[in-house]
């Protein structure tokens, strides 16, 4: 393999617990407000190292809690290390949350180019995929009714059909195969692997290990905001 | 393709060409077109979408509360201003522009928790298309001024031509400004979203909407000239109801523009990295 699309380098992540509440509490608890912001630091991260390169796919594992998302949203350039750095090269597409963006008085169709553009395709590349994205989500004649009266599992069918059609350089996989039913679940990894043979960087949490024995080459499995190990698939190292 | 690499990632690859810079930079200015026009046509089509009445609405609101200061004003505190409704509306109208914005703004982030969390885009975008959806609206009713002043007589001429689009960038500035440090701090301290509105009131009654400036006391002009609003919202008026564009005016509102967009834009920018993990 070549080199390191994805380099996370001794990131640690923290969020403070305060702001919660509101503007009554800063004006007149100030000195303590400052106090306690300081002691009320969750680590969610702490000391992460990988890399993964071009074409792998890699899996994250671990309880509830450890910190997997927030390795994703590092990834994905929504949160930003408190130290440490993330370098990645080339195309994200997060699937971290199906349809992020999609607006329910909006139609199939509508939510599609909105969500395309987000995304990162330009209008133009949008309207030329539309036909292929519709064929994918097998939502027929549904497309053109508000996003509203979807069921969730419609809802995931169009996003995940969208963000495919992307042509990510890199994936980013959150838990999101669970609401799909067993059929579209199937196209999805099947859709997945057809990406990992074009080359496509695949980052995959989820809770399966079955899922991520069929896709995955290395697994990390992360507990209590560290690296417990890294696992090379079938093997252990 | 846009290469959506992160903050990170150097550009300092050997044989890295100054061409493919620019081309580069193309993409992506187009890309940021189109990303902010489908977001704010999103805002326009979701407004309508709403409401059987859309347009209606935006003009309603307005008109309503000119009929309300007409009657308090002119009928029972016996103003004396000439063409007090065309007066009222002159300035409503724009003022509408943004406070609508303003308020709006407050959830442009709060609204978008999916996007903010999973995608990363530059946010200012967000608040960008509530001004441009207000914007839109500002310039749709200005046809309802034109109705006015042909019942009072009166109509457009070619200064607005010029003074439109002239106008339209300080009050941008401004209002954009604003909504900028209004959507992010709201991310921090909800309860801004409340403080807002009563400031917004607060605002709109040190502006002179209802009265003009040569109703306050010498003493107390200075209150109504630190107002951002004041010379902007007056030059409006004075361009809808008599055709004069006042550049003395103009320039102070363009400076006062060009501040308050400074100062949310660094609010903007100090806050925005946190923005995922606050909402
Ligand atoms: N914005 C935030 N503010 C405060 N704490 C947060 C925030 N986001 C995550 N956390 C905390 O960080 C830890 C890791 O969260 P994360 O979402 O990464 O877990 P996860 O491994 O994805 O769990 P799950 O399997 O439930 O999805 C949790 O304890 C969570 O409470
Ligand atoms: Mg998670």
């Amino acid at each position: 393999m070549s080199e390191p699309v994805i380099i996370v380098d001794h990131v640690s992540k923290f969020f403070s617990l305060h702001y919660a509440s509101g503007i009554k509490e800063l004006l007149f608890h100030l000195p303590t407000y400052i106090k306690e912001a300081k002691r009320k630091r969750f680590f969610a991260l702490n000391d992460i190292s990988f890399k993964i390169e071009k074409g792998e796919s890699f899996g994250i594992i671990g309880p509830n809690g450890a910190g997997k998302s927030t390795i994703l949203g590092l990834i994905a350039g929504v949160l930003k290390p408190n130290s440490g750095k993330v370098t990645t090269k080339g195309r994200i597409a997060p699937l971290l949350e199906l349809g992020a963006g999609f607006h329910p008085e909006l139609t199939g169709r509508e939510n599609i180019i909105l969500n395309a553009i987000i995304l990162g395709m330009t209008k133009n590349e949008a309207q030329s995929k539309m036909d292929r994205i519709i064929d994918f989500s097998e939502l027929k004649d549904f497309i053109d009714q508000p996003i509203r009266t979807y069921s969730s599992g419609m809802i995931a069918r169009l996003g995940f059909s969208v963000a495919v059609h992307v042509e990510p350089e890199i994936l980013l996989i959150d838990e999101i195969l669970a609401v799909g039913d067993t059929k579209f679940q199937e196209k999805c990894i099947n859709k997945m692997m057809s990406f990992k043979k074009m080359g496509v960087t695949i980052i995959f949490v989820t809770h399966s290990r079955d899922q991520i024995e069929k896709i995955c080459e290395r697994v990390i499995v992360i507990e209590k905001s560290r690296i417990q190990k890294i696992e090379k698939i079938g093997k252990k190292i | 393709m846009i290469s959506k690499a992160s903050s990170n990632a150097s550009c300092n690859l050997p044989g890295f060409h100054f061409k493919m810079l620019i081309d580069l930079n193309r993409q992506r200015l187009k890309y940021y077109l189109d990303l902010i026009i489908v977001l704010t046509k999103k805002e326009i089509k979701v407004r309508y979408k709403n409401s059987m009445l859309g347009y209606a609405w935006s003009i309603a609101n307005p008109l309503l509360y000119a009929l309300i200061f007409y009657f308090v004003f002119k009928i029972i505190m016996r103003f004396q201003i000439k063409d007090y409704s065309l007066f009222l509306i002159s300035g409503l109208f724009p003022w509408q522009w943004v406070n609508n914005s303003i308020m709006g703004s407050a959830v442009s982030f709060i609204g978008n928790v999916s996007l903010i969390k999973k995608v990363r885009f530059p946010r200012l975008f967000l608040p960008l298309s509530q001004v441009l959806n207000d914007a839109f609206h500002f310039l749709a009713s200005i046809p309802v001024i034109i109705i006015f002043l042909l019942f009072y007589d009166k109509y457009p001429s070619i200064t607005w031509l010029y003074g439109i689009p002239l106008l339209i960038i300080p009050t941008f500035l401004v209002v954009y400004g604003f909504s900028l440090a209004v959507s992010s701090v709201n991310l921090f301290f909800r309860d801004l979203q409340y403080l807002i509105a009563l400031l917004l009131t607060i605002l709109f009654y040190l502006t002179p909407i209802f009265y003009t400036v040569k109703f306050v006391p010498e003493k107390y002009r200075y209150l109504i000239y630190i107002n951002p609003f004041t010379p902007l919202i007056t030059n409006w008026r004075s361009l809808f109801m008599r055709n004069i564009f006042n550049w003395d005016k103009y320039l102070l509102s363009l400076a006062y523009g060009l501040f308050v967009f400074i100062i949310g834009y660094l609010i903007y920018n100090k806050l925005k990295d946190r923005f995922a993990e606050m909402i």
